[in-house]
């Protein structure tokens, strides 16, 4: 290599003027969501919790209870879907923490946390990338819901506005595993922590049964439950039932998560060493 | 004297475990300083302090004159960090990962990319640019590592450990690298448990051991702490072994020692030795395969100075 070395001067000192540019922390977060959406394109393998496991659900769910709980499975599929669609999409939520946990276990973020960008900059980026893999979960689970007899009874434009509202509150909610990907010190941990929080509450919920069939103290728990909310507003938008009030709640509880855990998880990852 | 960074009395403790007990490091502008010392001995906790990863419990450190705790932003404008804790990412290419860093450090993206491609062929990874890291061997994933540290023309390196788990030559070729980085003006830091390595890239060594600097110098001085030159000799007929060693005991008033078969080591005053022992071999018909006179190696120091060798005590601690 000595022929390439022979002229290093304008290798480290040509100083290019880097004039201070601004809205650096969106730029920044922008360019580590690139990362993050590289990295899910060359393993795919982590797609598999969003492309096949949607599918999976469906069946199992639709075939194996849709004809106990609903005595259809048209009716059912109507039913559970959205709701599906909404515990889907929080489930996928679990993975940034996961690949935070990686990242920094790897020292990939000991590089960005000693250079001139904001503490945030990298998990902000981290959550963006990973919106890619609600809006799979969500082609994947509508897809193949129509091609089982799922149909939008609203209209294509409440029904968009019900997916983007799924994902603004798992965006707001994946702020809860990025806190957990710092917290623990295995990817693994994040994996098992993160669904043992997740399963109560999204089966604790109205998403493969009606509430009133429930014992009172687990009514109590869906009432409170705000993916109850969710999932409700999810219908509301895509087959029918109230809108107005669960749209409310799940808004709110989207702000109040965010609110909360962003800082939660900025602050956790500017102690962590 | 201004130092390109410079560290007094840092403190870090883990828990009951102390990782640093007040150590100090300076460097002049455009030297390496080599931090010598084994697994566990702290050396990548100063890096992380000086490199404003980890903040000190004690003690200042300082760096192109901004200290590390009160103006971390300024101090993350002037380093660049390389090593096993600062690492490159294995999904990405080289091209990807070096684009991304300069977006980071706010190139505009068609300078990140003309940046990436010049330190890319300047490190002969031109070939491999668009292939994802994962893909490279160890000698070019150090390499990209080193690129990486440097795309902000950053006037402190950090370089942590930057050749461990490399076969010989492609330490060498890691070691060029670094070389021509000072030529530039560069000041770089460098950690290392070869001593070879301290020995060879190093203007200046600390030592350090348990969290302690525990001799800083020269590499000529800290070999002269363990006392004067040595004479070895290798005889070509093992069954000269005995007169030879008798021969230099004579020469050297000293006593002869064998640290290795067919090999005879003795320290001597001075270099005058050398000739009295080449004309007495010589008049004894004893053929000689090796004749040399030398300063101790960096091993020897290690030892005289902490009197337990190079033996690791622990896992480093962060």
């Amino acid at each position: 290599m000595s022929t390439t070395l022979t002229a290093p001067n304008d290798i480290t000192r040509a100083r290019t003027p880097s004039t201070t540019r601004p809205f650096g922390l969106v730029r920044h977060s922008v360019a580590l969501a690139k990362r993050s959406l590289i990295k899910t394109r060359r393993t795919p393998e982590q797609l598999l919790d969003v492309t096949l496991q949607p599918i999976m659900f469906v069946v199992l769910f639709v075939y194996l209870l849709g004809g106990a709980v609903a005595g259809s499975t048209h009716d059912y599929l109507q039913f559970m879907l959205p709701a599906l669609l909404t515990m889907q999409v929080t489930f996928a939520s679990v993975q940034t923490g996961i690949n935070l946990n990686d990242d920094i276990k790897k020292g990939v973020f000991d590089r960005f946390r000693s250079m001139p960008i904001a503490r945030s900059a990298p998990l902000i980026g981290s959550v963006l990338g990973d919106v890619i893999r609600y809006v799979i979960s969500i082609v994947v689970l509508l897809g193949f819901g129509s091609l089982v007899g799922f149909r939008i009874e609203t209209n294509p434009m409440s029904a968009l506005a019900a997916c983007l509202l799924v994902m603004l509150f798992a965006f707001c909610m994946s702020w809860i595993f990025v806190l957990l990907g710092m917290l623990v010190r295995e990817p693994g941990a994040v994996q098992g922590i993160g669904f043992l929080a997740l399963f109560p509450l999204t089966f604790g919920t109205n998403l493969l049964t009606p509430t009133d069939t429930l014992p009172g103290w687990l009514q109590a728990w869906v009432d409170v439950n705000p993916l109850t909310q969710v999932m409700a507003a999810a219908r509301g938008l895509m087959v029918d039932g109230p809108v107005a009030g669960p749209v409310i709640h799940t808004l709110l509880w989207s702000v109040g998560l965010l609110a909360v855990f962003f800082p939660l998880a900025v602050r956790a990852y500017r102690r962590r060493t | 004297m201004t130092y390109a960074f410079q560290a007094e009395g840092l403190v870090k403790r883990f828990g009951s475990t102390t990782a640093l007990s007040g150590i100090d490091l300076a460097a002049r502008q455009g030297s390496i300083l080599g931090v010598l010392g084994p697994n566990g001995a702290g050396k990548t906790t100063a890096v992380r302090i000086l490199a404003t990863l980890l903040r000190p419990d004690a003690g200042t450190a300082t760096v192109a004159g901004y200290d590390v705790v009160r103006d971390a932003e300024r101090v993350r404008r002037v380093i660049g960090l390389t090593g096993q804790y600062a690492s490159v990412d294995d999904d990405l290419t080289g091209t990807e990962n070096l684009v991304l860093i300069g977006q980071l450090l706010d190139f505009r993206t068609s300078d990140a990319r003309a940046r990436a491609k010049e330190l890319l062929s300047h490190f002969e990874l031109a070939d491999a640019a668009d292939r994802p890291v994962k893909t490279y061997s160890g000698g070019m994933r150090r390499r990209l590592d080193l690129a990486a540290g440097l795309v902000g023309r950053p006037d402190v390196i950090y370089l942590d450990e930057p050749t461990t788990g490399l076969d010989p030559v492609r330490r060498e070729d890691v070691w060029r690298i670094i070389r021509t980085l000072v030529d530039d003006g560069v000041t770089v830091l460098l950690t290392t448990q070869y001593l070879e390595e301290a020995d060879a890239l190093a203007d200046d060594i600390s030592v350090i051991d348990q969290g302690r600097v525990i001799a800083a110098g020269t590499p000529a001085e800290l070999k002269r702490i363990v006392g004067g030159q040595h004479l070895d000799l290798r005889p070509t007929d093992v069954a000269r072994m005995a007169d030879a060693a008798a021969i230099l005991a004579d020469v050297a008033g000293q006593p002869v020692e064998s640290p290795g078969r067919g090999q005879l080591t003795v320290p001597v005053a001075d270099d005058t030795a050398l000739t009295a022992a080449v004309a007495r071999l010589d008049a004894a018909r004893i053929g000689v395969a090796e004749l040399s006179l030398r300063l101790p190696n960096l091993d020897d120091v290690f030892f005289t100075l902490t009197g337990h060798g190079t033996t690791d005590t622990e896992e480093d601690a962060a």
